[in-house]
């Protein structure tokens, strides 16, 4: 339950409640970006942040996302549970 | 060496090797902890330590979550899911954690009614859509989840979810360090500090480490290259004898950590007097419980809970090898008595276990491909052959 996830902001859904729509491997799940929220444009459409169990923790830049996602590719199962983890999720 | 033409970069993987190599003192047997559960699966799974030299041992520390919970607590957990009208939700890892009385797999077989969830806000979600009954989330893990429980509970008392509350098993990483600094049983000589958690809590928590205690600390990211370099930084202020914080996983990491998150943690929750740790007994002021401000949403204060210490089966060494004494493959019951399927300890349940990790990716793995048709039958001999190769994780 440590992994964090790099995810890409595809959408900002819900501004009131600091919801985000993020990407990660073609799995499209709503995200919590309170936790970055320091100012208007703390976060928009298109940056990368890295996410763990539902809430964005940290920015990151592309390139560490690029690496993050190949290395979680690389372990396998645990990714894959994770994914299907981050899937099940229903975040409003 | 067989995996480091996989790594992302297997030439920098070999050149910090070598970099390691050059700064071990002759002699010197060094002991480094790695704080964090996922980077003790990092190091299992890329066999990091055939890539150090002998001398070189990398220690795995307390920092799983799953791992950490006393029995008492999950015996808590199954007595409020069995309760009539609770709907249970859980992070799937702690879904096979024995109880004295089985674990919430075993509750949900008898009828309880459990749920896993990704993320405290589908908890939060259940709950809307479930007023009439009681929905109770599991809160479990270091600063790293925290602050999405604390976030949670904000929103659930602004939204006025009155049927949601948190039964909060949030413990802080730092006090549990200093209870290994001041264990008897083990000397450390650096530690590769936790990456997750340091987003939160930002490096200054670790200076007393460095300045009080004198031993390195390098907060490190989970790829093997992190790892790899983490212990490069550590054996590098070692050798030239100095003792500081440093950061290796920059690109995540601010030096102040998240402040808007430590805000959060700080409005709904407060320092509990004590809390008990799997293996390493209680802890003053080393978890955190919710603020009077959030009693309302605390599952401890709605619901009557046993709330008794629970020994730990007394085959089960999870303690030891939580605190760093033994290796997971010394134990007596492992991959034996306990595997990830049937555990008998927490360490065997999370992936970030370091006895799952073994179990996994450790030598036994092969062991165990090759010994399919007498499963059992290998256990007493593989203690001795194991510790001869030591250094750990070789998948033998």
């Amino acid at each position: 339950m440590c992994l964090g996830i790099p995810g890409k902001i595809v959408e900002i859904v819900d501004l009131d409640n600091r919801t985000a729509k993020i990407e990660v491997s073609g799995v499209r799940r709503n995200v919590d970006v309170g936790l970055l929220w320091d100012g208007p444009d703390a976060v928009g459409v298109g940056d990368w942040v890295l996410i763990h169990v539902g809430f964005a923790i940290s920015r990151i830049d592309e390139g560490e996302a690029g690496q993050m996602l190949s290395a979680l590719r690389a372990l396998g199962e645990p990714w894959e549970e994770e994914l299907a983890d981050l899937e099940s999720s229903a975040i409003e | 060496m067989r995996f480091v033409d996989e790594y992302r970069d297997p030439a920098l993987a070999r050149r910090l090797a070598e970099e390691i190599a050059g700064l071990v003192e002759p002699g010197r047997h060094y002991k480094l902890m790695e704080v964090c559960g996922g980077q003790t699966h990092t190091i299992v799974r890329w066999s990091l330590p055939e890539l150090l030299p002998a001398g070189v041992e990398l220690v795995h520390g307390p920092g799983c979550p799953v791992c950490v919970i006393p029995m008492g607590r999950q015996d808590d957990a199954i007595a409020i899911a069995e309760r009539p009208g609770v709907i249970f939700t859980t992070f799937g890892d702690m879904m096979r954690v024995p109880s004295s009385n089985g674990s919430l797999l075993d509750a949900k077989a008898r009828g309880a009614d459990v749920r896993m969830v990704y993320s405290p806000l589908d908890a939060l979600k259940v709950a809307r859509e479930n007023p009439d009954r009681e929905v109770v989330f599991f809160a479990i893990g270091f600063e790293t989840t925290a602050p999405s429980t604390a976030l949670t509970l904000r929103r659930a008392r602004s939204e006025r979810v009155g049927n949601f509350s948190v039964f909060c098993n949030h413990v802080t990483i730092i006090p549990a360090i200093k209870a290994i600094l001041d264990s008897p049983d083990l000397r450390l000589d650096g530690f590769i500090g936790p990456g997750h958690v340091s987003t939160v809590i930002g490096l200054n928590p670790y200076r007393f480490i460095a300045r009080d205690h004198g031993k390195p600390v390098v907060v490190s990211g989970f790829e093997p290259l992190d790892v790899l370099q983490g212990t490069q930084m550590v054996m590098r202020q070692l050798a030239e004898g100095r003792s500081e914080v440093e950061n290796q996983y920059l690109r995540v990491v601010r030096e102040q950590g998240n402040p808007l998150a430590l805000e959060a943690i700080a409005e709904t929750m407060e320092l509990r007097s004590t809390f008990e740790w799997r293996g390493l007994g209680f802890i003053s002021q080393s978890a955190l419980k919710l603020r009077p401000a959030y009693a309302e949403f605390d599952a401890e204060r709605r619901f009557e809970v046993p709330g008794v210490r629970v020994a730990d089966p007394k085959a089960c060494q999870c303690g030891e090898v939580l605190k760093g004494v033994i290796r997971p493959w010394e134990c007596k019951v492992f991959g034996t008595a306990c595997t990830p399927e049937r555990p008998i300890g927490t360490c065997m349940v999370s992936s970030e276990g370091a006895c799952a990790a073994y179990y996994n990716y450790g030598r036994h793995a092969g062991r165990r491909r090759l010994d399919r048709s007498r499963p059992d039958s290998d256990a007493p001999a593989h203690a001795a052959a194991a510790d001869a190769a030591s250094a750990a994780g070789g998948r033998g």
